[in-house]
C-alpha cells in the first residue's frame, strides 16, 4: 500500500491531464470526421468513434496497470522485452496479415495488433538500459555500433514489413543520443546530409556544385577566421571560371556550363592542395574532406532515389518538394487534405460542419489524416491550440526527464518525447504538404487501438518511472 | 547534473522551431490563401438543374400540335468511372463503341470531376432497361429531359424546332448554359421566352462519390423550376394538313389568313418534312439529310422565298390607281396578243374598265394604268416614289409578320435602283413598265400576297399576320396577343370595284374553270409568272366569301405553268373545305389531281417514318 500511495502522490498529474485532454479531443474529432446523420450518438459502438471510446477506456486501464508495476521491472526486463519484440517483429513477417501492402499486423479475431508499435517503446527501454550502464561511454566507437544495432535491428525488420514510415521513427533516437553526449558533429552531419539529400533532388547538378563550392569556401573562411582568404577563394573561383569560360567561347570548344564548372572545381582543388601543402594549413584538408563527402552523398542520393526507393516513396517526396505536381493522381490525398485544412479559415467551420472530411474527400480521415478535421472544423485557432497542447506535453516530458535521478529514466523520458515529437511533426506536416506521406498516426488523436495503446504504454511507463524519480534505477 | 544537461535547450528549441514552422504554414493555407476555400466548395457543392417542360402548342381549335415526352440523357463523371463492359453498355443504349469512347474522352477533357452528357435523348424504354443495370456502371448518371413530340406531323416550318444552345446564344443571354435547349426556328424561336419556362437550380452537398448528402444552406439558394407557358396558335391544324396534302409533289407554298384578325390559318411550304425528325438520337443524321436535299425542304418558302408576283400584282396596281383617282372611270383599249409594248395574253372586249381588266388580266390596261399613276406626279421619280410608298403601305417590300421567324422582306425597286441602271432622269414610266404586271425587279413573298388580298377583303386594312393567338397562363386564362392594324384609305367603293373584278375572275374570267365553288363567292386573281429557268410559276390569290370574308389566301406553285393549273384549284379547294367543310363531289377530281400531281420528278423527299 505504501508504494501505491507514493505513486499517486508522485504521479505527474499535469502530464496525465494533457494526455487525457488530447485523447478526448482526438475522440471528438474522430466523431466529427466520420459523423453521419444516421449514427448521431457518439456512443454508437458500431461506429469508429464508439470503438475509439472502448480503446480509450482500455488504454486508461492499461495505463493504470503500467503504473502498478514496480519501476525496477522496466529496467530489469528491458532487454527481455526488447528480445520478445524482436521475435514478434520477425514472426509477423511470416504469420502477419497484410493490410494496405504492409505485412505488419497480428490478427486475433477482430483485433489487429501491430508489433511495430511495441518496437518503439521496447527499443526505447533497451536504449535506456544500454546507455545507463556504468561502463557505457557514448563517445566510444564501440558504443556507436551498439546503439546503431539496437535501433537498426527493429527498424530493419519494420522496413522488411514494408512499413517504411514506422521505421523512420527510429531515426529520432539520435536526439536522445545527442542529449546523452553524442558528438554534436554527428547531429550536424546528419542534418547536413538531410539538407544535401533534398538539395540534390531539387537543384540541378550545376547549381548543386555551385552551392557546394560556395559553402566550402564559406566554411573554410569560418574555420580560419579570415575574411581575406574567403574573398580570395571566391574571387579565385570566379576568375578561374571566367578564364575557362572565355577560352571555351574563343576556341569554340562547346563545353556545357556544368563541364566548365567541373573543370573549374578541379583546377581550384589542385591549387588548394598545393596551397595547403606549402602553407601547412590543416583546415584545407577538412574542407576538402567535407567537399568530397558532400559530392559523394549527392551522387549516392540520386542513385538511392532512382534505384533503391519504391516508386510510391519517390512520388511522395516529389509531391512534397514540388518536383512533380499531380493534384489528381499521386498528390490527390495531400491536396484534398490541404483543401480541408485550408478551407477551415481562421476560426473553422464549426463542430460537425466540416464537409471535406465528413464527405470523404480526405482519405484516412480518422486515422493518419485526423488533423484535417481539426483544421477544417476548428480553423487556425483550433489547430494552434492542439499544436500548443502537443508542445506543452513534449516540453513537460523533457522537463520531467531532466529531473530524474537515474539516467535510465532520463534516457527513456527523452525517448518518449522524441518519438512523440517525430509522430506529431511528421503527421501534421504531411497533412499540410510539407512532409512526405509516410503513414504514421497522430499520437492520442488518430483512430485505432494499437497506436493509442502503444503511445499510452510508452508515456505511462515514463510517468511510472518519474513517480519513482528519487530511486536509482539501472 | 551531467555535463550535457544544457543540450535540453537545443532539443526543446528544435521541437519549438518545428512547431513554429507548422503554425506559419497553417496560417498561410488557412488564413492567407483563399484558394483552398474555393476548392472545398467545388468539391462539395453540386449544382443541379431541373429542366422545366417546354410549353405545348395548340392549334386555334385546341388541337395539340406539339407536346413533350420524357427523354433521358446519360451523364458521366469521369473520375468515378471504373472499367466496365463497354459492349454490354453499348448494346443497352444502342450506340457504337467508338462513339461512346469518343464522348467519354471529350467528357474527360472537359472535367474529371463534373458530370457531362455522353449519350443524349434515350427513350423511356431504353431508360427502363438501363436504369436496372446502372449499378454496374459507377460514374454514370441519368438526367431527365423533355423532348418535343409532334402528333400531327404537320407544320414543320411553322412550329420550328428546338436544339442545343450554341455559344452565341449563351453569350447573348446568360440564362442559357451548355446543353440547354433553345427554340431554333419558327414559333419555337419566336416564342422562346414564353415556351422555355425557368430552369430550377438547386445546390446539393455531395460526398466524394457524388452521393447527395443534403441541400446547401438549407436550400435557401435553390430556385424552383417553372414550366413553360402554352401557346394557342392561329393555325387551323386540319386546314394546314389539307394544304400540305394538296402541295404534295410540288414546290410551292400556301398562306391563308383570317382577314379580320390577321391570324394565319395555313402557312405551308412544300416540300416539307416530319418535324419529329429533329428529335431524338437520329436528329443530326436527319438534319444533314434535309440540309443536303436539293429541293431544300427546310426552306420555308411561304415567308423566306420571294418571287415576282406576276398578274396577282395587278390588284396592288389597281388599288394605287384608285387611290390616286386615275382609274375610277377610265377605259383603256387593248389589241389582244398584238398589243404593244406589252402583249396581252388573250382576246377580249376593248376598250375596258378596271373590273373587266382584272377579270381578263389585261396587260395593256395595267401598263397604261401604271403610266397614269406615275405620270400623275410631276416627274417619274416622284411618281415611282409615291407608287413604291403605296406598295410598302400595303405590306409589300417589307416584313409584315407580327411574330414570324426568318421572314424576308421581298423587294420593291426604288428610284435610286433605276437611277443606277438608267442614269438619273434616264428612265420613265414606260422604261419600267414591267412593274405594272408584277414582273421584273419586284419580289414578294406568298405571305405578302395573301396579306394584300386580306387588305382587299377587309376593304381597307390589314392586321400584321401572325401565328400565335394567345398565351395560356398557369391559371388557365389566356392573354390574347395584339398586333398592329394598318389602314390603307382608298374608299370602300374602290375596294368594291376590285372585289367585283376578282369575283368575275372566278365566275367568268381566268379561273372560272378551276376555282369556282358552288354557293361560295370567291374573289380571286390568277398569276402566271415568266421564269427564265423553266416552266412559268403558277400563282393564285383569293378571298371568300365576297361579303364578310372568312379567308384570304395566296398559293404559289413553282413551275406550275399557269395560275389556273395548280394554284387556283388548290386555293379554291382550301376555301371550299374551310367554308363548306367538305369538297363537293363535282370538284373531287381537283383534289385528286392536286394530291397526285408530281412536279418534283427528279428528287423524291424521304421524310422517314
Amino acid at each position: 500500500m505504501k508504494a501505491n500511495n507514493n505513486i499517486w502522490l508522485n504521479l505527474d498529474w499535469a502530464t496525465v491531464l494533457l494526455y487525457l485532454s488530447l485523447v478526448i479531443l482526438g475522440w471528438i474529432n474522430i466523431y466529427a470526421a466520420v459523423y453521419s446523420e444516421e449514427h448521431q450518438s457518439i456512443l454508437d459502438m458500431g461506429q469508429k468513434y464508439g470503438k475509439q471510446l472502448i480503446w480509450i477506456i482500455a488504454g486508461i486501464v492499461l495505463a493504470i496497470m503500467v503504473l502498478f508495476v514496480d519501476s525496477k521491472f522496466y529496467s530489469a526486463f528491458a532487454y527481455h522485452i526488447y528480445a520478445v519484440t524482436i521475435v514478434l517483429l520477425i514472426s509477423v513477417l511470416f504469420v502477419g496479415k497484410e493490410i494496405n501492402g504492409a505485412r505488419a499486423w497480428f490478427e486475433f479475431g477482430n483485433i489487429a495488433l501491430q508489433p511495430a508499435e511495441l518496437g518503439k517503446f521496447a527499443t526505447n527501454l533497451a536504449l535506456a538500459k544500454c546507455i545507463s550502464q556504468y561502463e557505457f561511454k557514448l563517445q566510444k566507437f564501440r558504443s556507436y555500433i551498439v546503439l546503431l544495432a539496437l535501433t537498426g535491428l527493429p527498424a530493419l525488420l519494420i522496413i522488411m514489413q514494408n512499413d517504411t514510415g514506422s521505421a523512420l521513427v527510429f531515426a529520432v533516437f539520435v536526439f536522445v543520443f545527442y542529449r546523452e553526449g553524442l558528438n554534436g558533429m554527428v547531429l550536424f552531419w546528419g542534418f547536413a546530409a538531410a539538407a544535401l539529400f533534398i538539395l540534390s533532388l531539387v537543384l540541378d547538378q550545376f547549381k548543386l556544385l555551385l552551392f557546394l563550392l560556395t559553402i566550402s569556401v564559406g566554411a573554410y573562411g569560418v574555420l580560419r577566421q579570415s575574411l581575406k582568404e574567403t574573398l580570395i577563394g571566391y574571387l579565385g573561383i570566379i576568375g578561374i571560371f571566367g578564364v575557362i569560360w572565355l577560352g571555351n567561347t574563343i576556341l569554340d570548344l562547346g563545353g556545357a556550363p556544368l563541364e566548365l564548372l567541373v573543370t573549374t572545381t578541379g583546377i581550384t582543388a589542385i591549387l588548394v592542395i598545393i596551397y595547403g601543402i606549402l602553407k601547412r594549413i590543416g583546415e584545407v584538408w577538412r574542407i576538402l574532406l567535407f567537399f568530397i563527402f558532400a559530392i559523394c552523398i549527392s551522387m549516392s542520393v540520386n542513385y538511392f532515389y532512382k534505384n533503391v526507393m519504391a516508386p510510391h516513396q519517390r512520388d511522395r517526396i516529389d509531391q512534397v518538394l514540388g518536383i512533380k505536381i499531380d493534384k489528381l493522381g499521386k498528390g490527390y490525398n495531400v491536396n484534398q487534405s490541404k483543401i480541408a485544412i485550408g478551407s477551415g479559415g481562421f476560426i473553422g467551420k464549426g463542430f460537425l460542419k466540416g464537409t471535406q472530411t465528413k464527405y470523404n474527400f480526405v482519405p484516412e480521415q480518422s486515422t493518419d489524416f485526423i488533423f484535417c478535421t481539426v483544421g477544417e472544423e476548428w480553423g487556425f485557432l483550433g489547430s494552434t491550440v492542439v499544436l500548443g497542447l502537443f508542445l506543452l506535453i513534449l516540453t513537460r516530458i523533457i522537463t520531467l526527464a531532466e529531473r530524474q535521478r537515474s539516467q535510465f529514466s532520463r534516457v527513456y523520458g527523452y525517448g518518449v518525447a522524441c518519438i512523440l515529437f517525430f509522430h506529431i511533426a511528421i503527421n501534421i506536416s504531411m497533412t499540410i504538404g510539407i512532409a512526405p506521406v509516410i503513414g504514421i498516426p497522430l499520437p492520442f488523436f488518430s483512430y485505432g487501438g494499437s497506436s493509442l495503446w502503444a503511445f499510452t504504454i510508452l508515456l505511462f511507463i515514463f510517468l511510472r518511472l518519474d513517480a519513482s524519480r528519487t530511486e536509482n534505477i539501472r | 547534473m551531467d555535463v550535457f544537461s544544457k543540450r535540453k535547450y537545443l532539443v526543446i528549441g528544435l521541437f519549438s522551431l518545428t512547431f513554429v514552422i507548422i503554425v506559419l504554414r497553417l496560417f498561410y493555407i488557412q488564413v492567407l490563401d483563399s484558394s483552398y476555400k474555393i476548392s472545398a466548395a467545388s468539391n462539395v457543392l453540386r449544382r443541379e438543374v431541373n429542366y422545366p417542360a417546354r410549353g405545348v402548342i395548340y392549334d386555334r381549335n385546341g388541337k395539340l400540335m406539339v407536346f413533350n415526352q420524357a427523354a433521358y440523357d446519360v451523364l458521366i463523371t469521369p473520375r468515378e468511372m471504373k472499367s466496365f463492359d463497354t459492349l454490354a453498355f453499348c448494346q443497352i443504349v444502342g450506340v457504337e463503341k467508338e462513339e461512346l469512347v469518343n464522348e467519354i474522352i471529350k467528357a474527360k477533357n472537359y472535367s474529371r470531376f463534373k458530370p457531362s452528357p455522353v449519350i443524349k435523348q434515350l427513350s423511356s424504354q431504353t431508360y427502363a432497361v438501363l436504369q436496372e443495370q446502372l449499378f454496374k456502371y459507377p460514374g454514370f448518371y441519368i438526367q431527365a429531359r423533355t423532348l418535343r413530340q409532334y402528333p400531327t406531323k404537320i407544320a414543320a416550318h411553322v412550329l420550328g424546332y428546338v436544339g442545343e444552345v450554341d455559344q452565341k446564344a449563351i453569350d447573348a443571354n446568360h440564362y442559357y448554359e451548355n446543353g440547354d435547349y433553345i427554340g431554333r426556328s419558327g414559333i419555337e424561336r419566336a416564342y422562346e421566352d414564353e415556351l422555355k419556362g425557368v430552369k430550377g437550380i438547386s445546390y446539393k452537398m455531395v460526398d466524394v462519390h457524388q452521393m447527395v448528402k443534403g441541400s446547401f444552406e438549407l436550400g435557401r439558394l435553390d430556385t424552383a423550376a417553372v414550366i413553360g407557358k402554352n401557346l394557342i396558335s392561329t393555325l387551323n391544324a386540319d386546314l394546314q394538313a389539307y394544304g400540305e396534302r394538296l402541295l404534295s409533289g410540288k414546290v410551292g407554298s400556301i398562306v391563308a389568313i383570317e382577314p379580320s384578325t390577321g391570324e394565319i390559318l395555313i402557312l405551308a411550304s412544300s416540300p416539307t418534312f416530319d418535324p419529329g425528325l429533329f428529335v431524338g438520337r437520329e436528329r443530326s443524321k436527319n438534319y444533314a439529310k434535309l440540309l443536303n436535299d436539293p429541293n431544300k425542304p427546310m426552306l420555308n418558302r411561304a415567308i423566306t422565298s420571294s418571287y415576282p408576283p406576276g398578274s396577282t400584282f395587278k390588284l396592288a396596281n389597281a388599288l394605287i390607281g384608285l387611290q390616286d383617282g386615275v382609274l375610277q372611270s377610265v377605259r383603256y383599249s387593248c389589241s389582244g396578243p398584238g398589243s404593244t409594248p406589252i402583249k396581252c395574253t388573250h382576246n377580249h372586249e376593248t376598250p375596258l374598265g378596271l373590273a373587266s381588266a382584272i377579270r381578263e388580266s389585261c396587260n395593256s390596261f395595267f401598263w397604261q394604268a401604271f403610266r397614269s399613276e406615275i405620270n400623275h406626279f410631276s416627274n417619274s421619280a416622284e411618281g415611282l416614289e409615291a407608287f413604291r410608298n403605296s406598295l410598302l403601305e400595303m405590306g409589300l417590300g417589307k416584313k409584315i409578320g407580327g411574330d414570324l421567324y426568318a421572314e424576308t422582306s421581298g423587294s420593291v425597286p426604288s428610284v435610286s435602283y433605276y437611277d443606277k441602271i438608267y442614269g438619273h432622269g434616264g428612265w420613265n414610266s414606260m422604261t419600267i413598265r414591267s412593274l405594272s404586271i408584277g414582273q421584273g425587279e419586284l419580289l414578294v413573298t406568298p405571305l405578302q400576297l395573301s396579306n394584300l388580298v386580306s387588305l382587299i377583303a377587309n376593304r381597307g386594312y390589314y392586321i400584321d399576320p401572325h401565328l400565335v393567338r394567345s398565351i395560356q397562363n398557369y391559371d388557365g386564362t389566356q392573354d390574347s396577343l395584339q398586333f398592329d392594324k394598318h389602314t390603307i384609305m382608298a374608299g370602300i367603293e374602290n375596294y368594291e370595284m376590285i372585289a367585283d373584278g376578282m369575283e368575275q375572275v372566278v365566275e367568268i374570267g381566268t379561273a372560272r374553270s378551276s376555282a369556282k365553288v358552288d354557293s361560295v363567292t370567291i374573289c380571286g386573281k390568277t398569276g402566271t409568272i415568266q421564269n427564265p429557268h423553266g416552266e412559268p410559276h403558277s400563282a393564285f390569290v383569293a378571298f371568300a366569301p365576297k361579303i364578310n370574308p372568312k379567308i384570304a389566301i395566296a398559293v404559289y406553285i413553282e413551275n406550275g405553268v399557269v395560275g389556273a393549273r395548280y394554284a387556283a384549284p388548290i386555293a379554291s379547294l382550301i376555301i371550299e373545305k374551310y367554308i363548306k367543310g367538305r369538297i363537293s363531289p363535282s370538284r373531287q377530281h381537283f383534289e385528286d389531281a392536286m394530291v397526285n400531281s408530281d412536279l418534283i420528278s427528279t428528287m423524291k423527299i424521304e421524310t422517314g417514318d
